[in-house]
């Protein structure tokens, strides 16, 4: 029992960090065709990733990161591919930015911040409810009709931003910005906004709850057999609007915490695109929220370092997704490998495997049996 | 795309698999001869399919080698094994739904283009050896189980085959059905092909078997050779099976044994109840049932149930069994009619909520609806009580509380698991059954509904099935018994009800010879009376 659960441990290790690695060093090979250093590239992201207190910034980046990892996880517990988490983001992020400057007005900044917060999420559970009750009511691929609702997401951003929530004091398209006294304050001590601690809270609920109580189980039913959780008696279709409401409304969530703790206002067509990053890590984390931390900070890194980095390097920022690109291809590879494994199947070649490890594995074999 | 029938011997020496806490396969050897039907018969887990799937190259063996001829062939992957002529019907049905009959055979084809005429000779040559129609126009899903099967075998000798295996493919017939099968099964043989048959009823294997080989614990032991088997009795034959599938086992089978294995012809096992003293446990009102998908739904059926009554309910599969079981169980709404249970009406209630007055369900879909697979079977056999206490307070899971529950559960109802932890979608079909029955039947039911409770079950896990049934009913619960196989009816219903197109259409009270003529003439009266 124990040997079991720590070679599952192990197991998961390295289907989690090898593929990682594998995509560091493709990726360094890719530079190197290109004419760069890759030495150079990774030094950069080194030293203006964690150096003197850019490790603070990066572990700023990690919350809005966090958060969505978080939102995106709910829904694909439950197999529903909520896509649609660019719009979502905005949506949240255009609340704070738009919002914000209005009630900061009018009231204590505590409790405007408290208000945009619930606007954010219910912004993203509202727009999510489209998607669910198609899924529900006639399965309709949640796919497509979520990503089709982030591109109206962002369009309808755009929009208020360019209208009702566009700043008249300057000419650019963008909100106005928050005064630094009503944004998020920081955590003692450090630049990084208590942002991060709300992310790092919520990953370690998120994961009881998914890991240890009757709602996860739940979820997690409902996500491996729509059939099973029928005849448990779960409501499916209440099932698929929670989830994605949860889903979104925290991916939302993530938006406007983004604003109120680093960015003070939003430009118009600007598009983080956060969820197309950390979609690849959350596979990786296995869908464990908790997991799902030291890939974001992995990636947090990369990113805060990678842009400066990249340039010295004479490389392109969308270098970046290059690199989350390969993660995603040797994640796949990997796992294709490790099911065949566990299908019974080797790496090895038949032939090779039964004339070179024969001998020891029918020892082993018959202790164990 | 010829068929490579050769008189080449395929022999399996020394094959070894274990799985984590089992040995699936032990030093298992046998020759499988072209012409002949090999069968393998073992208990539920005995190793049968692991067995099939190291030949369909799904999984490797830890040891020991397949040849061919007498040359030795890895079989590393499912291409090889096809490649070399072994075409596999699996248990469980491998066909896409959502496509037609000739995209499900072409789907193994390599090639860019499909060429769809190449693809219909050979469907309507495979459908001349094997003596059936097949229309390849056909949706899969729209297909009974009988002509499912059909395909799945013309699927297994698409590229032209020198084995044919067929990993209990009768357990879902209906006695036609298996009827056409062993047609069909004769006419490959007759081809020259060598075929193994994987069965649980001695009946099948003694009339189109030429040799047997019995699997126990992974091991091969005993084997009948076709000489041997030709100049035994079917008597002669079962005992010897019998003998070696449970060993010393036997005793405590005793004679129900050569019962079980259809040997005698049936009769009602449970005892006798007075309708009149017994109060009403369910009544059904002229209720309908209304399903989402394409599901035969029932319509305006009334019944009644009494406390300790086991009530079956015949029919041929698909004829709305599913719609009257869900529709009990609350898993389908009723769109006209009223459920009364106990004197409450329950028309509007939930599964859960019926769940909780004690209404339970057996499935028959035990691998996808009745347990997750991924899942412990710890987990699996308190999965109907989620949220309950003691086994979460406060929303929060008690590993403990749970643990304790599934191995007193493990222990009552004999579930034999490497440990309470293990995924239950690695257990055998036997023990996956016996999940589920000891999850519905615990704490406090009165009232439980079974599907097609023992398809796919060995001789000794049915009669343990057919006991816990009659126990319940002997002890005061209800049975609502939906099945295809006639002799299970009879041996343990009071009355039995005919179902035919969702409607109820006759019933018979089971107190003497002659029930299942009755029961016949409803069935076939109905199907000739709609046609
Ligand atoms: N993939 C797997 N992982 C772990 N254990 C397995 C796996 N497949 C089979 N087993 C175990 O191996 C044993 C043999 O299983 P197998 O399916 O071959 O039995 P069987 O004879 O076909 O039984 P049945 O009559 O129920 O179909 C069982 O104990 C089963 O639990
Ligand atoms: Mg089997």
């Amino acid at each position: 029992m124990k040997t079991e659960t720590s070679s599952a441990l192990v197991q998961g290790f390295v289907r989690s960090v090898v593929p990682v690695l594998l995509a560091l060093i493709v990726s360094g090979l890719i530079m190197l065709a290109m004419g760069a250093s890759p030495l150079d590239f990774f030094a950069g992201v080194w030293r203006y990733g964690i150096t003197g207190s850019n490790w603070q910034r990066s572990l700023a980046l990690m919350s809005p990161l966090l958060i969505v990892a978080i939102g995106i996880i709910v829904a694909f517990r439950g197999q529903l591919w909520n896509l649609g988490y660019n719009g979502q983001y905005l949506l949240g992020a255009v609340v704070a930015s738009g919002l914000g400057p209005i009630l900061y007005a009018v009231m204590p900044a505590f409790l405007a911040t408290i208000i945009v917060f619930v606007v954010a999420v219910l912004a993203g559970a509202v727009w999510s409810l489209i998607p669910a009750i198609l899924k529900a009511r006639y399965g309709t691929n949640e796919i497509i009709t979520s990503l089709v609702m982030s591109f109206i997401a962002i369009g309808v951003v755009n929009l208020l931003i360019k209208g009702v929530f566009k700043d008249p004091g300057v000419t650019t398209p963008q909100t106005t910005v928050i005064p630094e006294d009503q944004l998020l304050p920081y955590i003692p001590g450090t630049e990084i906004h208590i942002g991060f601690l709300i992310a790092i809270a919520l990953a370690i609920v998120a994961q009881i709850v998914l890991s240890r109580t009757s709602f996860g189980l739940r979820i997690d039913i409902f996500g491996a057999s729509p059939k099973a959780a029928r005849h448990v008696g779960l409501n499916s279709t209440w099932m698929v609007v929670l989830l994605f409401a949860i889903s979104s409304g925290l991916i939302a969530f993530a938006g406007s915490v983004d604003i109120l703790g680093q960015f003070t206002y939003q430009r118009a067509d600007w598009d983080p695109r956060y969820g197309d990053a950390v979609m690849p890590l959350v596979f990786l984390a296995r869908f464990r929220p908790v997991a799902a931390i030291p890939f974001v900070a992995f990636y947090a890194v990369l990113a805060t370092g990678g842009t400066l980095a990249a340039q010295q390097a004479g490389l392109n920022v969308d270098f970046l997704f290059v690199i989350v690109g390969l993660i995603l291809l040797f994640m796949t590879i990997t796992e294709y490998i490790g099911n065949r494994r566990a299908l019974g199947q080797s790496y090895v070649p038949a032939g090779l495997r039964r004339t070179v490890l024969q001998p020891f594995t029918r020892t082993s074999e018959r202790t164990s049996a | 795309m010829t068929t490579t029938a050769t008189s080449d011997v395929i022999s399996l020496r020394g094959i070894t698999k274990a799985f984590p806490g089992v040995v699936a396969n032990d030093d298992v050897s046998l020759d499988i001869v072209p012409g002949q039907v090999h069968c393998l018969l073992g208990e539920n887990g005995a190793g049968k399919s692991t067995l099939i799937s190291i030949l369909a190259g799904m999984q490797q063996p830890d040891s020991g080698t397949v040849s061919i001829g007498g040359t030795v062939v890895d079989i590393s992957s499912p291409k090889v094994a096809v490649d070399n002529g072994i075409g596999v019907v699996h248990q469980h049905s491998t066909l896409v739904p959502a496509f037609t009959v000739l995209e499900n055979l072409m789907l193994g084809d390599g090639g860019v283009l499909l060429d769809e005429k190449r693809a219909t000779r050979r469907l309507e040559e495979l459908a001349g050896l094997l003596g059936v129609e097949i229309d390849p126009h056909a949706l899969a899903s729209d297909l009974g189980l009988g002509q499912q099967q059909q395909v799945e075998i013309a699927k297994a000798m698409w590229k032209g085959s020198r084995l044919l295996v067929l990993d209990e493919p009768t357990s879902m017939l209906t006695p036609q059905a298996i009827e056409h099968l062993a047609e069909s099964i004769a006419r490959v043989k007759a081809e020259g092909l060598a075929v193994v048959l994987i069965t649980h009823k001695l009946r099948e294997a003694y009339a189109m078997g030429d040799c047997v080989t019995i699997l126990r614990a992974g091991r091969n032991v005993g084997h009948i050779s076709t000489e041997e088997l030709a100049t035994y009795s079917e008597q002669q034959a079962q005992d010897a099976i019998l003998a070696a599938m449970f060993g010393e086992d036997i005793v405590a089978v005793g004679d129900e044994a050569t019962e079980l294995a259809g040997a005698t012809e049936a009769s009602r096992e449970t005892a006798a109840i007075d309708f009149a003293s017994r109060p009403v446990r369910l009544e059904l009102r002229g209720a309908s049932s209304r399903g989402a998908g394409r599901d035969v739904d029932v319509e305006d059926v009334s019944l009644t149930l009494r406390e300790g009554e086991i009530l079956g309910i015949a029919g041929i599969d698909g004829h709305g069994q599913n719609a009257l079981s869900e529709l009990v169980a609350g898993q389908r709404p009723a769109s006209t009619g009223t459920l009364v249970f106990d004197g409450d009406d329950i028309t509007r209630s939930g599964v859960r909520g019926r769940q909780r007055l004690g209404i339970r369900y057996v499935t028959d879909d035990r691998l996808h609806e009745g347990t997750v697979g991924s899942m412990s079977v710890a987990v699996n056999l308190v999965i109907k009580r989620i949220g309950e206490q003691p086994f979460w307070r406060s929303g929060r899971i008690q590993p403990k509380a749970v643990d304790a529950e599934a191995k007193r559960l493990i222990d009552e109802y004999g579930i034999r698991t490497p440990s309470p932890a293990t995924r239950a979608g690695t257990l055998s079909g036997g023990n996956i059954q016996k999940i589920l029955l000891a999850r519905e039947l615990t704490n406090g039911a009165r009232l439980v509904v079974v599907n097609k409770p023992t398809y796919g079950l060995d001789l000794k896990t049915v009669h343990l099935v057919r006991e816990i049934l009659t126990d319940f009913a002997a002890q005061g619960g209800s049975v609502l018994l939906l099945s295809t196989d006639l002799d299970e009816l009879i041996e343990l219903s009071h009355r039995i009800q005919v179902i035919s197109r969702g409607r109820l259409v006759g019933s018979v009270v089971n107190d003497g010879p002659g029930t299942a003529e009755k029961v016949g003439q409803y069935m076939t009266g109905a199907i000739e009376g709609t046609d």
